[in-house]
């Protein structure tokens, strides 16, 4: 079983990213479960969202305390939020972030397994809105694996629509351009 | 054939209201049964469910037209949370002595105050001894398909009682998982129209809700209640109407790796499965532990639970609501009022946890489970624990 | 409230208590619980304006056809309620013989 955890703000689409993920990963016969942090939304404020997919079915309903995965989708989170709490050893932490790789690992002191990519450019090239949600579903999976690229199609063009096209565009290229080192 | 598909329990419930083809759904919005009865609306708005949607004034009201439409013959649903379920309460027991049946889903929330919009158990439960048919669901799957089988177990002659569904606010509610709504030709074979057995016709007039003095009110409650029990018996038959129909089997109590368990975890909703997650590990380390859960709570199905807990030493009862200044919590109190016929009876650890919201993760089932099997070795004098109760 | 006339077993009691005969309330002899005095109306003052028809809580008054207002002894209970209601004071209570 492979836990996540997604960091965002309040209207960023944090929770829709985990429920993207989940969709296609049981499009693909997987297991998968998605679930926010529950509580009064309130716009700007700091969110968290869970993914949890497996090959066997999913019998645990508790929040996810020891992620596999973290990403990041606002980089201003990083100064208010322990983003790394909990990542396993073996754990990856996925940022969407304008600073390089070394640049990130110097200023938080972050010493296990990172992936950066400027999201925010990507998002704002692709599809004109600081909206990263779906650019940062491409660094995930080029980061960890989890679903297909393709199989985000379906449930993209459901939530989306017209603008669909944009967005796997964008997450496209997340994933070629992200930046995983050890 | 249908398959697997990622959605949120919410909707899925409303989709499987809609498959049931109700002809009445009357609500008031309140966190968090609210994307059930928004995905209703729309549906109704949108033409796809031809249904009348009646969005009332308050929960009591809800009820109240539910009550009504029910009562003309209409197949009739709300759902509502926590205060919403408080306000109706005076409602709760018109339904059930008018002998009416309609489906509430009850997305359990927490009781004010202090504010809490989390899950547990203390709205359902305050609502214990309303004559309601009450049902457990520990995932979305189950949530789906007791709302089917609610409606058949309240509309058959011989039960002609409101069944609660209850689904764990948000933790279940707002998850995304797998589910598998089933066909609507498969759901008309298995729920056919509603026919009402006595009905409000201008053309047969008959006074329902009336008056009912000395001379006939116990009558009338012992019939309600001999009703209530012989749902149990209903509930058997649809359970074995819906396996065959769609291959999944319900029972009012299951077991998990009960066999040859010592210790017997109990437990009602949602947190099963995170507690059927801490029996696996447990098991893995040698320990005799294993699970029971509640799926039927109204009418208590005490043969299905004696026969369950037979081989157990020590059973760890989660309780999530509390009985204010009684033996613990409503499952506890149940389960040891049912043991004290028995001269034999395990261990009764009463633990009561997650209220409002807090978390209960495996390990605090674990933990659960260790201080049961310490407590009934020294046999240790108890009414209940309350957990992860912050003492410094 | 209906006449309890045969107390039922529980299983027989209508279900939940429904009232399945429209109406019953009309075999209801409320008359009965009438003690020593009823109305009697004086046709010369009443002016059929039906006041004592409206008031009755027990529906003991009938209009005839002629508008004058029928004493029904079957429902009466003796309250006084129309003589007090009648503005031509055309009802007077008196006392019933054994
Ligand atoms: S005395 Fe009372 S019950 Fe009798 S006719 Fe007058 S109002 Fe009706
Ligand atoms: S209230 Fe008096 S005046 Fe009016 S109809 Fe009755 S008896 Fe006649």
């Amino acid at each position: 079983m492979t836990e996540v955890r997604f960091h965002g703000r309040g209207g960023q689409g944090a929770v829709t990213s985990a429920e993207l993920i989940a969709l296609a990963a049981i499009d693909e016969g997987q297991f998968a479960q998605a679930f926010p942090s529950f509580g009064p939304e309130r716009r700007g404020a700091p969110v968290v969202a869970f993914l949890r997919v497996s090959k066997d079915q999913i019998r645990i309903r508790s929040k996810v305390y020891q992620p596999d995965i973290v990403v990041v989708l606002d980089p201003t989170l990083m100064d208010i939020v322990d983003v790394s709490s909990g990542l396993k050893p073996k754990g990856i932490l996925v940022i969407n972030t304008a600073k390089t790789w070394e640049q990130i690992r110097k200023d938080y002191g972050f010493k296990g397994r990172l992936a950066v990519v400027d999201a925010d450019r990507i998002a704002m090239e692709e599809m004109k809105v600081p909206i990263t949600n779906t650019t940062m579903l491409g660094a995930l999976i080029r980061a960890a694996g989890i679903t297909r690229l393709e199989s985000m199609d379906r449930p993209l063009d459901a939530r989306f629509g017209k603008i669909a096209e944009r967005n796997k565009k964008a997450m496209q290229r997340a994933f070629d351009e992200t930046i995983i080192k050890e | 054939m249908p398959i697997q598909k990622g959605m949120e329990v919410s909707i899925a419930v409303s989709e499987a209201v809609k498959l049931a083809n109700v002809d009445v759904i009357s609500a008031y919005p309140i966190t968090p049964q609210t994307h059930i009865v928004e995905h209703l609306s729309e549906l109704v708005a949108d033409g796809e469910l031809k249904a009348a949607f009646i969005p009332v004034e308050s929960e009591h009201s809800a009820l109240s037209a539910a009550v009504g439409a029910a009562a003309v013959g209409a197949r009739a649903y709300t759902a509502t949370s926590s205060q919403g379920l408080a306000l109706m309460h005076e409602i709760m027991f018109v339904a059930s002595s008018m002998r009416i049946p309609l489906v509430m889903t009850v997305v359990n929330r927490a009781l004010s105050a202090p504010i809490n919009i989390w899950n547990d158990l203390s709205d359902i439960m305050a609502q214990r001894d309303c004559g309601w048919v009450q049902l457990f669901a520990i995932n979305g799957q189950e949530a789906v398909d007791l709302t089917l089988q609610a409606f058949k177990i309240a509309e058959d002659p011989r039960v002609l009682l409101p069944v609660a569904v209850n689904l764990d606010g948000f933790v279940l509610s707002h998850v995304i998982e797998p589910i598998e709504l089933p066909d609507q030709e498969a759901v008309d074979r298995f729920l056919p129209v509603f026919k009402p057995t006595l009905r409000l016709d201008p053309d047969q007039p008959v006074s329902m809700g009336a008056f009912g003095s000395p001379e006939v009110f116990i009558e009338v409650k012992k019939q309600v209640e001999e009703a209530l029990i012989g749902s149990q018996k209903v509930a058997a038959e649809v359970w074995k109407d819906f396996g065959d129909i769609f291959g999944r089997t319900y029972k009012p109590v299951e077991s998990y790796k009960a066999k040859g368990a010592e210790i017997l975890l109990v437990t009602m909703g949602s947190i099963t499965e995170t507690a059927m997650t801490a029996v696996d590990s447990m098991r893995e380390k040698g320990r005799k532990v294993g699970l029971i859960h509640i799926r039927l709570w109204r009418p208590f199905p005490f043969k299905e639970f004696f026969q369950a807990i037979r081989e157990a030493k020590c059973l760890a009862v989660v309780d999530r609501a509390l009985v204010p200044g009684g033996v613990g919590g409503p499952v506890g109190l149940e389960i040891k009022s049912a043991l004290f016929e028995k001269k034999e009876r395990p261990y009764v650890a009463e633990f009561v946890a997650g209220l409002g919201g807090r978390d209960l993760t495996v390990e605090v089932f674990a933990e659960m489970a260790a201080k049961a099997e310490r407590y009934a070795k020294t046999q240790k004098e108890m009414r209940y624990e309350m957990i992860g109760v912050r003492e410094k | 409230m209906a006449k309890i006339d045969a107390l039922h077993p529980w299983k027989e009691v209508p279900l939940g208590c429904a009232i399945l005969e429209a109406g019953n309330s009309r075999q209801f002899k409320t008359g009965d619980w009438r003690s020593k005095i009823r109305p009697v109306t004086d046709q010369e003052k009443c002016i059929k304006c039906g006041m004592c028809w409206i008031f009755c809580p027990d529906m003991a008054y009938n209009q005839r056809a002629d508008g004058f207002y029928d004493w029904n002894s079957y429902y009466c209970k003796g309250c006084g309620i129309c003589a007090r209601e009648c503005p031509k004071e055309a009802i007077q209570m008196i006392a019933e013989e054994e």
